[in-house]
């Protein structure tokens, strides 16, 4: 029989798909089981974050940035509050520095703890999902303890952190260390080796630093094709020059390395973990310059002054002079930056947000393009997307 | 640092006479403004040249300034991993004339340019498919332009005569209202808006 010439065939990935990490929509051109063409369809989460921003003031414009990437809050909230306070030429006490550095790598453990088991599921593994979302759980605990909110922890400030550690939360935050590499033990053994895991992963999306570069990749993205750069290190922020971790890259580019770096990066945020509950100094939490910071309460009863200051800090908010800066941090997800534009006034003229999960979702095509269907789905699980971040 | 950055950026401006207008050093911040069709020049010398190897390209974005004549600022931010620096690059752009895409150069601009040109109404030229990324199936306008408003114009809703989703003109239970708190608090020094009204 002479063989039939078959149609390419189009079919539609999403919108609601549990292996689309949200809102995606991928319409695929198959050669028989073959993906030839992939054009992803995204701004189904769309929420105009950045006009939103234009209308606020600087303060009242933070708490959107826990709903980007809402797996991994406070991280966005740094890369803000970084802007700012570049702009006003604002110091940050030790204290404060280090209390967001601790939050941003809780925020790490958070984030990596959903994607390494969301992807797992992607390609067949039920239980570290169930293991994953214990841990979390008591991570977000923290969130609770130090914000008030599970997620959405609007707790970071230009000048430092809304409020002071409470007590005892150190202690309980190095009881939960102690435990934690066993957790992270137990996951790798159960998916390193794991045959099924390691035939669905290895070799598939292979992307080349060259590649990686020209994709604007960062992040493991970037760091499993074997590039060592991560933003902690080349350009330290806050209290990050003063911790003592190493940088995990991959080999081959491969969706097995992103898990592998996404599990070391696990390891190696828990040291740095540890070292800022050992290192934590004491003195004020948040500047103390009240221009920009509210006064402490028991000085609001007191003086006039501070008085003053609260209420022009909560009606018109504070100024910042004109000027423009990009600021970035490495957000668990790659490089999570701010482009912001001040006019003088009490709000952002402009705020972009560069998302780290914008360009990878971008290069989706390019990394499927002759792999299997079921294949596009592990890639996609590799770029740990979140749409939040991505439509903005 | 930003001596050396000065150095960089005076650099880049004698190997391209008359493609650079301005070169700036803020907050420690290296900023190019390029004549628009410049851009794919500057940008290819910026990513091959042995002293700036910005060789990715971080972010495109937007800004605009309704009362200038070339009204949107197109912005370009890269990185050099060899020499850990941040540059950016600034074109001047209109709604008529299209700026020069850098998708030949930068695999990383083919969204970065389509979301521009869904949300300013910047268009590239050679750009290998400027559609809409962002915003609605279908949607009109270009939403972050500073004279779109907040609120939009339509909104969606399920008809229950029609069966299907249907789009109405927004309906506001309030008007919109923006607070004017340019108070003269401190450092307010250039005339502020609202005090016209206090003439009359």
């Amino acid at each position: 029989m002479a063989e039939a010439k078959i149609k390419p065939m189009t079919i539609n990935f999403g919108p609601q798909h549990p292996a689309a990490h949200g809102v995606l929509r991928l319409v695929m051109e198959m050669d028989g089981e073959v993906v030839e063409r992939i054009d992803p369809h995204i701004g189904l989460l769309h929420r105009g974050t950045e006009k939103l921003i234009e209308y606020k003031t600087y303060l009242q414009a933070m708490p959107y940035f826990d709903r980007l990437d809402y797996v991994a809050p406070m991280a966005q909230e740094h890369a803000y509050v970084l802007g700012v306070e570049k702009l006003l030429g604002l110091e940050v006490p030790k204290r404060g520095q280090y209390i967001r550095v601790l939050f941003d790598e809780i925020s790490r453990v958070l984030n990596h703890l959903l994607n390494v088991p969301a992807y797992a599921m992607d390609v067949g593994a039920l239980t570290p999902m169930l293991w994953c979302f214990e841990q979390r759980e008591y991570l977000m605990e923290f969130y609770e303890r130090v914000s008030g909110a599970r997620l959405h922890a609007a707790y970071y400030r230009p000048g430092g952190v809304h409020q002071d550690l409470p007590a005892g939360l150190l202690d309980d935050i190095m009881k939960w260390a102690d435990q934690f590499p066993k957790i992270i033990d137990d996951l790798s053994s159960l998916l390193d080796e794991n045959r099924i895991f390691k035939q669905r992963l290895v070799d598939i999306g292979v992307v080349t630093a060259e590649q990686a570069l020209d994709w604007g990749f960062t992040g493991p993205m970037l760091r499993s094709s074997g590039v060592p750069w991560d933003l902690r290190k080349a350009q330290p922020y806050d209290a990050y020059a003063e911790m003592d971790f190493d940088i995990p890259i991959g080999k081959n580019g491969d969706c097995y390395d992103r898990y592998l770096v996404r599990m070391e990066e696990l390891r190696q945020s828990l040291r740095i973990i540890r070292q800022c509950c050992e290192k934590m100094p004491s003195g004020p939490h948040v500047s103390r310059d009240f221009k920009v910071t509210p006064p402490p309460r028991g000085e609001m009863k007191r003086s006039m002054e501070a008085l003053i200051h609260h209420f022009k800090l909560y009606t018109e908010g504070f100024h910042v002079p004109p000027g423009e800066t990009y600021t970035a941090v490495e957000a668990p997800k790659g490089e999570f930056g701010v482009y912001l534009v001040s006019d003088g006034t009490n709000r952002p003229y402009r705020c972009k947000i560069r998302a780290p999960g914008f360009p990878h979702l971008q290069a989706i095509e390019f990394c499927s393009k002759g792999h299997m269907l079921a294949d596009s789905v592990a890639i996609l699980g590799s770029m740990d997307i979140v749409f939040g971040e991505v439509d903005r | 640092m930003s001596e050396a950055l000065r150095e960089l950026g005076n650099a880049i401006k004698a190997a391209h006479p008359g493609d650079i207008d301005e070169v700036d050093v803020r907050l420690g911040e290296l900023m190019l403004v390029v004549k628009r069709d410049s851009i794919v020049r500057v940008l290819k010398h910026l990513r091959d040249d042995p002293s700036c190897l910005f060789k990715m390209l971080v972010d495109i974005c937007g800004v605009d300034f309704p009362e200038r004549a070339q009204r949107f600022d197109v912005v370009y931010n890269l990185l050099s991993l060899k020499h850990n620096r941040r540059i950016r690059v600034k074109v001047r752009a209109n709604e008529a004339e299209p700026v020069p895409s850098v998708v030949s150069l930068f695999n990383a601009a083919g969204w970065y340019e389509r979301e521009t040109w869904d949300l300013y109404g910047v268009a590239f030229s050679d750009h290998p498919d400027l559609r809409r990324l962002l915003t609605d199936y279908g949607f009109d306008g270009h939403p972050l332009r500073k004279d779109f408003p907040l609120t939009g114009h339509v909104e969606v809703r399920y008809d229950e005569e029609q069966k299907r989703v249907v789009y109405d003109k927004v309906k506001l239970q309030q008007d919109f209202r923006s607070f004017d708190f340019l108070s003269p608090w401190e450092g307010m020094t250039r005339p502020l808006p609202g005090d016209e009204k206090a003439k009359h």
